[in-house]
């Protein structure tokens, strides 16, 4: 379907007749948060749960980043002196610690929650308690790991926490249990969004919008989704022995009583592989959102990009013994992982070629969320190519554990997923508050980072191929690794800049940026076609899909669903062919996931401490579920829809239909 | 196979200044059978790589160019069926060709691998068990007359041309062992033995790196290879059998006093002396070492600064602080330095 010419600049509400004004009112007395502090907490709006999210990762990432921050300043001299090998050992732990599990996951898990509704034209998200649910279980977790890190309890045998050195015997203290305990815990934030985001991309679709006509991004967040949900249990259970073995005195990991280190390696990277693509496959559905808007094109070869994506999560979970070559893996084995590995730069390519075919073909604007894109592609690329190179047995083990492999996966996973994460950022950043983003300050945020990027990380190829081994805290003069790495802390305050420039940017654009419009870009989905930021209620009228590009086809007369009520919280539940199925009623706010989360916190962090945790949080988890599923009162019941003010046709039929 | 000669001569150069000093660690400049076939395939993938790279950014940059030519138009556009079609061919020959690359590296990887393995085929010339340990390197030349066992740490001497074997374990946690220069890492697991095999093709001195991290000084855990030929090998293998020498002064026989009625023995052994602890390194060839703790180079200031307080050079290693007098202390650094 070929979109229609249409002219750019920020598309105006169209006057709203007084029948659509008084659905407004009504919708909005529905949809809004109460007013007040109470309110704010027992919130189940996905837009404010996203919002909250989203800053809260944020907040995450300046952490994380000024860790990383502290070991280049370490490290840019030899025999460096501002870090003492133990607070250096915890450093670089949360900071691997923090980047993935408190940043990255959950910043992408955010913006599904914040735009897969959106997107996919409904009015709230699936199982919207537990989306507040997720969000307090990431918060409380993310601080209590930094509470725990600024008592000097911080954990330090590393993110990858390899037993035994994680174990009773190698790191005694509470260190690991506190690691073990609140990753288990951040998990099960993941792990709810992922299933939110299931539920919703196969149930809440607008209707018309069948599987062939769902956008690029939704594709992205539903196969990474379904990623987390067979990922996360692998190192739930990965820690759960760990944390028996320090703490109950089982064996898994211990080898002098018949367990086995290389347990740990298995279990850990069955996850922790597929997580690189929990990471990346997001970015890519940013970068093919992104693109139409800017290319003025629908994005080149939509069916092979779905299929890549549905390849690489395939792939993406027969990769994980490429982590362990060194570890004395039989060669039959070894060579298996070898081609999977090589294997799946195949979808990876397969995107490339097909966002390059859309630049190419298309009508380029070079605003700031584009640049962010094509910093990818050169940055991602190259990241790729390395990646390449250690899928190969005998090479890996030369370079494994170097700082080629440092530059390798920050390479792929900024270059691959932070920098199209900034360009989701300058590009939604409209619809979620309703202002422009500073052109201005985004292009010299963009050229900061990309050359920021570039200084610190592509002299860390050359240090791994000089043999500078990764997690040392300090290197001997006589090595010959100090240039590069003055180099890379110079690049690296470059790239904190970068980011500084945009925190600023966003800072100064909420308050003074020129009002957005409703489609200020000119997208091609659905998030666009209602106002920017967008009512409580998502959209006046839930629309029905006619093609693929609805944000460039929906005209006022397109065709939209009646007979969703407006007095209450009622979705409309579609099948897989988008046909409209069933209504259905969503609780309303509650502030009982957040006191459910925080009896779960308490009990998690309490159980590295006592045995005691266990009934306490029994108690009180289960005093938080009671209140959770406590039923409404009369007067919240949705009333049963009147008869008298139903049209023939709708007593014939049913609520709800779609109106042509 | 070399890609590029000229970069890689500079790259080796460059990096052979800078580590003259001390052995060297890139793994590029193969000084063994095993590094030699993996840098070789390193030029391969990098030249192809390189290649792939150069022209996916000259399509990115050719494609920017002319989806800028003219930027101030807004509208749609609508691609020919034609166009669109030339895309679709397009898009799969670059597809098809990445795969054919991907099979050729795959190809070219298995057979470096199976040339390497045949390393495993042949008879061990010598063969080596090390032990990793926090943070050092427990090395045993091993010997069927257990006489002949020849204990050192974090120094390795290996014959030119012969076939090493080395029988890898872990006494604690997990540590990787990797002479960049002559062969890939081989991790040291707890309740796993692993073996790998070393060629060395040419004389000269290597640092070897724990490739793994391993808890406070992971940074400090090295190893220096030093590889001679047949002739230089036996006559220093003969030397570290010998037990230790008879000290001469009263200083250095002072020091040995010292030495096994401290607390010295607790830990460490010197071979002709009582001193027979086990969980330190063996100490009856110290002298003759390049580093101490694989640290710091084994001079006297520094062998002064170790025993009298090691957590200062290498903080967090085993070794507590010991409460010598001036004198004591003296004397037992007099007497190690005896030990060549």
């Amino acid at each position: 379907m070929r979109p229609a010419p249409r002219g750019s600049g920020p598309s105006e509400p169209a006057a709203r007749t007084a029948e659509e004004a008084s659905l407004h009112q009504e919708l909005q007395e529905t949809w809004s948060r109460d007013p007040g502090l109470r309110g704010w907490l027992a919130s189940n709006d996905h837009k404010d749960i996203g919002r909250r999210f989203i800053v809260t990762a944020l907040i995450f990432f300046v952490l994380g980043g000024l860790l990383a921050f502290l070991m280049r300043l370490q490290l840019a001299h030899p025999n460096g002196t501002v870090l003492g090998p133990d607070l250096y050992n915890q450093i670089f732990t949360m900071h691997g610690t923090t980047m993935m599990f408190l940043f990255a996951i959950p910043v992408m898990e955010a913006v599904g929650i914040y735009l897969v509704p959106l997107m996919v034209g409904t009015r709230a998200i699936a199982f919207p308690r537990l989306a507040s649910f997720s969000y307090w279980i990431f918060l409380f977790g993310g601080v209590a790991l930094y509470t725990f890190f600024f008592l000097n309890i911080g954990p330090d045998a590393g993110w990858f926490m390899y037993t035994p050195l994680s174990g009773p015997e190698f790191s005694p203290g509470k260190r690991v249990d506190i690691w073990s305990q609140l990753i288990n815990f951040t998990e099960i934030s993941a792990l709810s969004a992922s299933i939110e985001l299931i539920v919703t991309t196969f149930k809440l679709r607008a209707p018309g919008m069948s599987i062939n006509r769902i956008p690029l991004l939704v594709w992205a967040m539903l196969v990474t989704s379904f990623m987390v949900v067979f990922a996360m249990p692998s190192v739930m259970t990965a820690s759960l022995f760990l944390t028996t073995d320090r703490l109950v005195g089982t064996h898994f990991y211990n080898a002098a009583e018949g367990g086995d280190p290389l347990l740990w390696q298995h279990v850990f990277w069955f996850f922790a592989h597929p997580e690189v693509y929990i990471i990346f496959v997001p970015a890519t559905g940013f970068v093919s959102s992104i693109l139409p808007a800017f290319t003025r094109r629908p994005v080149f070869g939509y069916t092979a990009l779905v299929l890549s994506l549905i390849a690489t999560v395939f792939i993406g979970f027969g990769l994980w013994v490429h982590h362990m070559f060194a570890t004395g893996i039989p060669q039959l084995g070894a060579s298996f992982f070898t081609a999977a590995t090589m294997m799946i730069a195949i979808p990876s390519g397969i995107q490339v070629f097909c966002w390059i075919a859309s630049i190419w073909s298309g009508n380029l604007r070079l605003r700031t969320p584009m640049l962010f894109v094509l910093g990818f592609l050169f940055l991602f690329v190259l990241g790729g190519l390395s990646g390449v190179m250690q899928a190969s047995v005998p090479l890996d083990l030369q370079v494994h554990d170097t700082y080629f492999v440092v530059a390798h996966f920050h390479y792929v996973l900024i270059g691959g997923a932070v920098f199209p994460l900034f360009g989701a950022l300058y590009f939604w950043f409209p619809k979620v508050t309703g202002r422009m983003p500073g052109e201005k300050m985004g292009k010299l945020s963009f050229a900061l980072m990309f050359v920021g990027f570039n200084l610190t990380f592509f002299p860390m190829h050359v240090l791994g191929l000089e043999g500078m081994p990764r997690r040392v805290y300090t290197y001997l003069p006589e090595t010959g690794w100090a240039g590069e790495n003055l180099l890379a802390t110079i690049g690296a305050i470059t790239l904190a800049t970068g980011f500084l420039v945009t925190l600023v940017n966003a800072w100064w654009s909420i308050r003074h940026g020129a009002p957005a419009g409703e489609n200020p870009w000119d997208a091609d989905t659905l998030e666009w076609t209602t106002p920017s930021p967008p009512p409580a209620y998502n959209f006046l009228h839930v629309p029905v899909v006619d093609s693929r590009e609805p944000g460039w086809t929906r005209t006022s007369a397109s065709p939209i669903v009646t007979g969703v009520r407006s007095d209450c919280r009622e979705v409309l539940l579609t099948s897989l062919d988008a046909e409209p199925d069933s209504l259905m009623e969503l609780p309303n706010p509650s502030i009982w996931p957040m006191v459910t989360a925080m009896a779960a916190g308490t009990t998690f962090v309490l159980a590295c401490f006592t045995p005691w945790a266990v009934p306490i949080g029994t108690v009180l988890g289960g005093i938080g579920l009671i209140g959770w599923a406590w039923p409404k009162s009369e007067d919240d019941e949705c009333e049963p829809p009147r008869v008298e003010d139903m049209s023939e046709q709708e007593k014939k039929e049913g609520a709800p239909r779609v109106r042509l | 196979m070399s890609a590029s000669p000229i970069l890689r001569a500079a790259v080796i150069a460059a990096c052979s200044a800078a580590v003259s000093c001390t052995g060297s660690h890139h793994m590029l400049d193969g000084a063994g059978e095993h590094a030699r076939r993996v840098a070789e395939l390193w030029w391969l993938m990098f030249g192809v790589l390189a290649v792939v790279y150069v022209l996916v950014c000259a399509a990115i940059v050719a494609a920017v160019v002319r989806g800028r030519r003219s930027p101030a138009d807004l509208r749609m556009v609508a691609a020919s069926p034609a166009q669109e079609r030339r895309m679709i061919i397009t898009v799969s020959a670059t597809v098809a060709a990445t795969a054919v690359i991907l099979f050729a590296f795959l190809v070219a990887t298995y057979s470096t691998s199976d040339a390497l393995s045949s390393l495993a085929r042949t008879p061990a010339d010598v063969t080596i068990k090390i032990t990793g340990q926090q943070w050092w390197w427990d090395v045993e030349y091993q010997d069927p007359v257990p006489s002949n066992t020849v204990t050192t740490a974090n120094l390795m001497h290996i014959p030119v041309g012969r076939t090493v074997q080395l029988i890898l374990v872990s006494a604690d946690v997990i540590h990787s062992f990797w002479v960049p220069n002559l062969a890939g890492k081989k991790d040291l697991i707890p309740g796993h033995q692993n073996t790998m095999w070393l060629k060395a093709e040419r004389t000269g001195r290597f640092e070897g790196l724990c490739g793994e991290f391993c808890g406070l000084q992971h940074a400090n855990m090295r190893l220096t290879v030093v590889v001679q030929s047949e002739q230089d090998y036996q006559a220093w293998l003969q030397s570290q059998r010998l037990a230790a020498a008879e000290p001469s002064g009263d200083l250095e026989r002072r020091g040995r006093e010292v030495f096994v009625r401290g607390p010295c023995v607790m830990c460490h052994s010197i071979r002709g002396t009582d001193a027979a602890g086990f969980v330190a390194p063996d100490l009856t060839h110290v002298a003759s070492r390049p580093r101490i703790g694989s640290t710091v180079p084994n001079t006297r200031e520094h062998l002064l600064r170790w025993v009298r307080d090691s957590q200062e050079i290498k903080p967090g290693n085993r070794m507590p602080p010991l409460a010598l007098s001036h004198e004591d202390l003296d004397a037992v650094v007099a007497y190690l330095e005896t030990l060549k």
